[in-house]
């Protein structure tokens, strides 16, 4: 068996006094589209946050590639291999949008990401390379978010409530994108609110209420009620629900 | 005819002040600190500027080959350590450290130095010298000098920040360290790189105070540090340029004050600085921009 490229062991993450995370353990092996999902507050987010590290956790460990990164800074993980597009897009407001691509491919690792390759995949973007990031408007900065990843050549790529404040139609869109990123051997780390989309696009499913693990496996391999009851937390109708089977 | 005198010494003089000005619009843009030591670590650099003439007998004028470096060294650490450690203990902090450095760095001066005042050059045509351009104007040499200066310092900044990789990536740090971070910028070395560079004008502007004033080891909070706030603030927070500008209307107030009643000249400069914080406090230069 391949050894996972991410492993997430019994992670323990607090917020000042709250609990934000008891204990989560999961893997994921290259290739793979991961996705957690949940409600608001159920430590999504934080998750992502630790592993990129830009929270660190009271107790576990992250290994990426076989490596234990718990101690390492997150601009020393970004260069490793493990690179967000954090909630909200946080474009580098005054910087044009090719500026925000070349930033990110500053500590890029090699691979086949480049700012050219971008503009290749999201043709409309060579031609506002000059504007402000600003002036674009929500969608095109979640896409230019996602460039500014890729062109850092991630092993990891780690996205954030893409859906975030975008309308269903430009999520569709964004979303639509993944299938060519993936081609190209990234493996996919999503948090997403938006249960159906990420039905869709993963492989496997992670889901958390309230910082613990509640549902875990393939989308083919759960039912509606278990991933609704999962995200709700109705533990006695996920009881009646399994036992039929 | 004095007014117009009034006016190109003014001109001429807000040179030397955003020489003052852009290290302090720079740190301040950039790492969020305001740094009450500012004018000390000028006054420190003009100091280093007279050892290190009384020691090598290098030209008066080359002196900034070694003080330059050696602020721009001296920024870097005291970024990465003292600086950072207190930026990490919230933004507040830095105000009382660097307030606490301006009081060590000033007593220290007395102490080593004595409240003797020292020139820098004082002896060179240059510095003495200067032309005349009709019957009641005389323009010193000096005063031109540090204006060309102060452009060619500005203009260089810029075309580092906007070309620069590092450049890029101070201005990416100062939007958003966080996604900065995610990126692979390990924001602290940014933020030494951009001290590195305001130390590097600070020390310019402190062997351009030794030559067109005096120091002594008072200057650095009593002029330097005040007037390089009132050309900040009337320029505009984090404008480059502003710096300039800002620089170039406390002088011109400063002269025209003067020219009314000669008491008055530092009290012109400080009323045009509270109107501009009354009636534009973004500054005259700033342009807001939008995240």
């Amino acid at each position: 068996m391949t050894t996972p490229l991410l492993e997430v062991s019994d992670l323990v993450v607090h917020h000042g006094q709250l609990r934000a995370l008891d204990s989560i353990s999961f893997r994921v092996f290259p290739g793979e589209v991961y996705a957690i999902i949940g409600a608001n507050g159920a430590g999504k987010s934080t998750l992502l946050r630790t592993i990129s590290g830009l929270h660190a956790p009271t107790s576990g460990s992250v290994l990426f590639d076989g490596k234990d990164v718990t101690s390492w800074r997150p601009e020393r993980r970004a260069r490793g291999g493990i690179v967000m597009v954090p909630e909200g897009r946080r474009l580098f407001g005054s910087l044009s949008v090719e500026e925000n691509l070349r930033v990110g491919a500053t500590y890029a690792r090699p691979g086949q990401w480049s700012i050219e390759r971008v503009y290749e995949t999201f043709d409309w973007m060579r031609e506002r390379r000059n504007q402000r990031t600003a002036q674009l408007s929500g969608g095109e900065q979640q896409t230019v978010a996602i460039g500014r990843a890729l062109v850092a050549n991630p092993a990891a790529l780690l996205l954030d409530e893409l859906s975030l404040g975008l309308a269903p139609v430009i999520v569709q869109r964004i979303y639509g994108m993944l299938p060519a990123i993936l081609a190209t051997g990234l493996t996919v780390l999503i948090v997403e609110q938006d249960v159906s989309q990420a039905l869709r696009v993963a492989s496997h499913i992670h889901c958390l209420l309230e910082g613990r693990t509640t549902l875990l496996g393939r989308p083919e391999d759960v039912t509606a009620e278990q991933v609704e009851a999962a995200y709700f937390g109705l533990a006695a109708k996920l009881e009646e629900g399994s036992e039929p089977s | 005819m004095t007014w117009v005198n009034a006016i190109i010494q003014g001109v001429l003089t807000g040179g030397l002040y955003a020489l003052f000005a852009c290290g302090l619009s720079l740190m301040f843009g950039v790492m969020k600190v305001v740094n009450l030591a500012h004018g000390d670590l000028a006054v420190v650099a003009g100091y280093i500027a007279v050892g290190v003439i009384t020691v090598t007998h290098i030209p008066v004028l080359w002196s900034f080959i070694i003080v330059v470096p050696v602020m721009a060294v001296l920024g870097y650490v005291l970024q990465r350590t003292l600086i950072q450690s207190s930026l990490d203990r919230g933004v507040l902090t830095t105000l009382i450290v660097t307030f606490g450095l301006s009081i060590v760095i000033e007593n220290g001066l007395l102490q080593f130095f004595t409240a003797n005042t020292r020139g820098i050059g004082s002896g060179l045509a240059l510095v003495r010298d200067s032309f005349s351009l009709g019957p009641q104007i005389q323009i010193a040499y000096l005063l031109v000098v540090i204006f060309a200066v102060a452009v060619v310092v500005l203009l260089g900044l810029q075309y580092f920040l906007s070309a620069s990789r590092y450049g890029r990536l101070i201005r990416a740090v100062a939007d958003d360290k966080e996604a900065a971070q995610l990126s692979g910028a390990d924001y602290r070395h940014v933020f030494g790189i951009a001290a590195a560079l305001a130390f590097g004008t600070v020390a310019l502007g402190g062997i351009a105070y030794g030559m067109y004033a005096q120091l002594d080891p008072t200057a650095g909070t009593d002029t330097i540090l005040l007037f390089a706030f009132a050309a900040v603030v009337i320029g505009g927070l984090g404008s480059l340029w502003g710096t300039l500008l800002g620089g170039v209307v406390l002088g011109v107030a400063q002269q025209i004050g003067a020219q009314i009643n000669i008491s008055d000249e530092v009290l012109a400069g400080y009323l045009v600085f509270l109107a501009v914080l009354v009636l534009r406090p973004q500054g005259l230069a700033s342009r807001r921009t939008q995240s």
